[in-house]
């Protein structure tokens, strides 16, 4: 058993932990519930000696435990999976996983052989199905995170933080997680499991413990507890969110999609996008759906003027038809795009929220054609903090020192800023709090409500079903499926997700 | 509150060489009577405005996470197109042709050969994808080449008293060359803080994916930033030419390095987005200082260069023990 003890942690005078009080289980997967900022990330951290420097005491199996570092954690049998996958992407799947303790014959050469067999039988046993020498850089995120949890299973430890697993990866390889998880759990490991997804803990936890405001609030057993109980104990009331599907019919189109394509890099494999139609209206929330690598971002890419060598096929804006090979033409036309990944593609992390947020528009914030408007700059980004409710104390923070939640309203902000038409949305909640969630749900409805055409992409199912007027599914690069929301359910969308040989 | 602390942290690193600056300057102070004049002090700032004008380039550059290795070769060849046009213009025999230049034309053609030869760094940079470390790697060997033939390897001397003001006269009390660096910090400092092409440049290099989408022609801003960076080299060869009254054919060896280490101990991040024109003024009196001080100090010039290195890995151990707390 793995006890955490008046644990407090502080962070330049900010207490991000007080006084904590933590049992995680062996044989159990032990759920840490919390909305972001809750501190269940430097909880995790201390646990696997990230932050060595804290008050308390962690006591492991009757010892008191101090960690020196990661390394020493791992030798103890404490392993974290971090949210941020830590792979080197220019490295094969199998030099990932042996990474620090690559496998050396007697005379001390790499032993690729053994190394690569191990590895296969890892990859086999999370169901990683490629060749373990590909690139980590050319796996989608999905199956980086399976290379990740690879890793962790090939170091034999006993206790596993797994920091919100499912994030990235589609319903299919939640399955298979799941499957795993319960493996390690049956051979009596420490699971410990963080995520926002309260359904699928529901599933997959045995115990629990909330966390508010850098403090333990209440553990128990899963089985005791419903849903609305636990999100009452993590915000402290109840929140509703789910939105009666609209009826409402859309007849002004806005973006008209006929027959995209989308050739593979490679230029023997098959088409990423193949014929690729659809139409979004004005005021219409399309929910997409997809199982990983069904296309749904590089459809979004393409739309956004990111693959102009590779795509083919005709586009309308208004009826209008558009050629758009750049983001500077997809701007132009009135498209905004969120990406998938933030924090590679949405933000610059290391500078001011102001800063970001006015990046899109700096040439409406000029004076004399030149001389930014400081003020303008300000009184921009100010309004949208107020507007999207971003919590921070100035617009002069650095946007990386945000909650995920707080960085996707920036990215959101910077978009609205340029006034869009059509807002393309990819995984616009992946890794945010169940509240910050709410925000985007409610803020996306209005946006369509004052006639923003909006295509959310999304691996949460029933995100999609509570958030969207019409549902699009893809399968292996082909629209799969087109219909209002009122049809779909969970189990035919799922059956277009997956069976993509229905005639097209 | 982790953010005021960052900013801190930022501000620190710079206190941090504003007080190695002013320890040195007390060290030399004390060592020799001879530093504290207002002619040596004259004499420090002219001899570094070159380095600074190279290095303001070089710090727009080093934000956008690239790097510029020809600035010595493009300001000796920059400087030698000046010089050679002034005294000689162009002479075309076979067309019985003859082209003068005046003052004012030889300069601005050295500039413009100095922007042209930035601007193919950056076209190759940016059309080819070639990394700005070999490229600009190139262009230090080709524009050295070219300088040795537009000179035929021998200094072309006597620019005339006009040209020499720029290197060696006064103004309203201060030398000419110290104006130029002064006017090119001020501009630099202005583009940095001011305007939409300084915002691209960091956001270029924090994170070049993000400026893509966010509908930032990157490429055109390279472009300008690296022709920007080569005009700025063009202009320190035409005030080293003109303090030596000389073109030589091997001017500028060397001088990318003194312009890498002013960005450095200035504080600017090798891998873009963060620093500042301030610092690299900073870091550009540093080297000039030290230059200067252990020259007083009759220090031999061996143990200079080790001197210089070992200041330079002081400096930037210091900035990353500011920035990482």
């Amino acid at each position: 058993m793995l006890i955490a003890q008046n644990i407090t942690k502080k962070f330049a005078g900010v207490t991000a932990l007080n006084n904590v009080h933590l049992e995680l289980h062996p044989g159990m997967v032990n759920a840490i519930i919390g909305e972001n900022g809750a501190g269940k990330s430097t909880l995790m951290k201390i646990l696997s000696g990230v932050h060595t420097d804290y008050e308390g005491s962690i006591i492991y199996n009757n010892e008191t435990l101090k960690l020196a570092g990661t390394k020493d954690a791992e030798a103890k049998g404490i392993v974290i999976i971090h949210q941020e996958l830590n792979l080197v992407p220019g490295l094969s799947i199998t030099e990932n996983i042996f990474l620090g303790r690559e496998l050396c014959n007697a005379i001390g050469i790499l032993d690729k052989r053994e190394m690569t067999r191990a590895a296969k039988k890892l990859m086999e046993k999370v169901k990683l199905d490629v060749d373990a020498g590909t690139l980590v850089g050319d796996l989608k995120v999905g199956q980086q995170q399976l290379v990740e949890i690879a890793k962790a299973l090939h170091t034999k430890a006993s206790v596993i933080i797994m920091d919100e697993p499912t994030s990235a990866i589609s319903d299919k390889e939640v399955d298979n997680l799941f499957v795993i998880v319960n493996e390690l759990r049956n051979e009596g490991k420490t699971i410990v499991y963080i995520s926002h997804k309260l359904k699928e803990l529901f599933t997959i936890a045995d115990r629990f413990v909330v966390m508010r405001d850098g403090c333990s609030i209440e553990s128990g057993l899963m089985s005791e507890m419903t849903q609305d109980g636990l999100i009452r104990k993590m915000t402290g009331r109840a929140v509703s969110g789910t939105r009666e599907n609209s009826s409402q019919v859309f007849t002004e189109p806005v973006l008209r999609v006929h027959n995209v394509n989308l050739k593979n890099t490679s230029r023997h494999a098959s088409n990423v996008l193949t014929d690729i139609s659809f139409t979004l209206h004005k005021g219409e929330i399309a929910g997409l759906y997809g199982l990983m690598g069904a296309g749904r971002t590089e459809l979004m890419e393409t739309l956004f003027g990111l693959h102009p060598k590779r795509a083919t096929g005709d586009m309308y804006v208004n009826e209008q038809p558009v050629q758009i090979q750049s983001p500077i033409h997809a701007i132009k036309h009135g498209i905004a795009l969120v990406p998938e990944d933030r924090k590679a593609h949405g933000l610059i992390l290391d500078q001011k929220i102001k800063s970001n947020i006015s990046i899109t528009v700096l040439n409406q914030l000029e004076k004399w054609g030149i001389v930014l408007h400081n003020r303008k700059e300000t009184n921009l980004s100010k309004a949208y903090i107020q507007q999207l409710g971003i919590k921070t104390h100035s617009e002069n923070n650095i946007a990386g020192n945000l909650s995920g939640g707080n960085q996707q309203k920036i990215v959101l902000a910077k978009w609205l800023a340029t006034n869009p038409r059509i807002l393309l949305l990819d995984e616009p909640t992946r890794g945010i709090d169940i509240n910050a969630r709410f925000e985007i749900y409610n803020l996306m409805k209005k946006l369509a409500g004052e006639g923003m055409a909006i295509l959310l992409v999304s691996s949460e199912l029933p995100e999609i079903l509570t958030a969207s007027d019409r549902v699009l599914v893809m399968a292996e690069g082909r629209l799969t499926a087109d219909m209002p929301v009122a049809e779909a359910t969970e189990s035919n969308v799922l059956k277009y997700a997956i069976q993509h040989n229905i005639t097209a | 509150m982790i953010a005021i602390q960052k900013n801190n942290a930022l501000n620190l690193a710079r206190l941090q060489s504003l007080i190695a600056m002013v320890v040195l300057c007390i060290i030399i102070a004390i060592m020799s009577d001879k530093f504290l004049t207002m002619d040596n002090g004259w004499n420090v700032l002219r001899q570094i405005s070159v380095n600074i004008c190279i290095s303001v380039g070089m710090t727009l550059i080093v934000l956008t996470a690239g790097i510029d290795l020809s600035v010595g070769s493009v300001l000796a060849l920059c400087g030698a197109i000046t010089a050679g046009l002034l005294k000689n213009g162009i002479k075309l025999p076979t067309l019985d042709l003859f082209i003068g230049f005046t003052l004012l034309g030889s300069l601005l053609a050295g500039i413009i050969a100095g922007g042209a030869l930035g601007l193919f760094n950056g076209f190759v940079i940016t059309k080819f994808k070639v990394p700005p470390f070999v490229s600009t790697l190139a262009m230090l060997t080709i524009a050295r080449g070219l300088t040795m033939l537009w000179t035929q390897g021998h200094p072309i001397s006597n620019l005339g008293p006009a040209f020499s003001t720029i290197g060696t006269g006064w103004m309203l009390g201060i030398p000419v060359p110290v104006w130029i660096a002064g006017v090119v910090v001020l501009l630099a400092i202005f583009i940095t803080r001011q305007t939409r092409l300084g915002r691209y440049i960091y956001a270029i290099g924090g994170n070049e994916n993000a400026a893509i989408l966010s509908g930032i022609s990157i490429n055109k801003v390279k472009l300008i930033v690296y022709g920007i960076a080569g005009a700025l080299a063009a202009v320190g060869g035409i005030m080293v030419t003109s303090r030596l009254d000389s073109a030589q054919p091997n001017a500028g060896t060397g001088y990318e390095l003194d312009a890498i280490a002013a960005v450095v101990i200035g504080g600017t991040s090798l891998s873009g987005g963060k620093g500042s024109i301030g610092g690299t003024v900073m870091g550009a009196v540093i080297i000039g200082v030290l230059n200067n001080g252990l020259v007083l100090l009759n220090v031999s010039p061996f143990w200079q260069q080790v001197v210089k290195g070992a200041v330079i890995l002081i400096a930037v151990i210091i900035d990353k023990g500011g920035k990482k707390k």
